[in-house]
């Protein structure tokens, strides 16, 4: 799967939970989970549990804690689907 | 952790306890009852002349009786854990009948997940005939500090 393939899947979730829809539509790799979309702290955790249903992965403790960015979090799709 | 233990965690005291009993409490759900006693002093506004309680109570009484005495037993009682705080995040309730002064209500909450501290649960609140007054989702945080 290809970057931009993986953002494509990745904004439907991360749209869903953000607060901030100027940001959303402006989407990168350098895009802040917090600071940019304003998710809040309990919407994260959803947008991982979206994220493991959708690419049939699942993350650990530590792997979410470092997803706080869209760069971060195609890494961490990434690993996963490696090592599947 | 037991009844008792959990009962003497809650942050909680009058006029803004919601929690008389803990009826059955394990790792998948927990129930529990409360009386509104007809002196409760939101029923002199809501409302004028008509008492009956607020849907921020009902919901107030569910989260209580589900989502919190469920996340301090939860991480009370996970191995080498302390009973944590449980911070509000969402709440999706659907109303379905009142509550009127005196009203003694059960209120039965299961665990949807508890994942990366957020727990998600549904619930659910019965009055005395066994009828559904109010029932729907409540999340929050569970943290090891207050307001955390």
């Amino acid at each position: 799967m290809d970057r931009a393939e993986l953002i494509a899947r990745l904004t439907p979730i991360i749209a869903t939970y953000a607060q901030d829809k100027d940001a959303v539509a402006s989407i990168n790799e350098n895009t802040d989970f917090i600071k940019d979309l304003k998710i809040n702290s309990a919407n994260l955790v959803d947008v991982v549990l979206d994220v493991e249903e959708e690419f049939d992965i699942e993350i650990d403790n530590v792997s979410m804690e470092r997803m706080l960015n869209v760069s971060a979090a195609m890494e961490i799709i990434e690993d996963k689907l490696k090592s599947k | 952790m037991n009844k008792e233990e959990i009962l003497a965690h809650l942050p909680y005291s009058k006029p803004f306890l919601f929690v008389d009993e803990i009826l059955h409490i394990d790792e998948n759900g927990s129930s529990g009852t409360f009386t509104f006693d007809k002196d409760l002093d939101f029923y002199k506004g809501h409302f004028k002349d008509h008492p009956v309680t607020p849907g921020v109570i009902l919901t107030e009484t569910m989260a209580q009786i589900g989502l919190v005495c469920l996340g301090i037993y939860l991480t009370g009682s996970a191995e080498g854990g302390v009973p944590g705080h449980v911070m509000l995040t969402s709440t999706a309730i659907d109303f379905m009948k009142p509550v009127f002064p005196g009203e003694k209500v059960k209120v039965v909450a299961e665990k949807v997940y508890f994942r990366f501290k957020k727990l998600n649960c549904t619930v659910q609140m019965l009055n005395e005939q066994h009828e559904v007054v109010c029932k729907g989702t409540i999340a929050g945080m569970v943290t090891n500090k207050m307001n955390g």
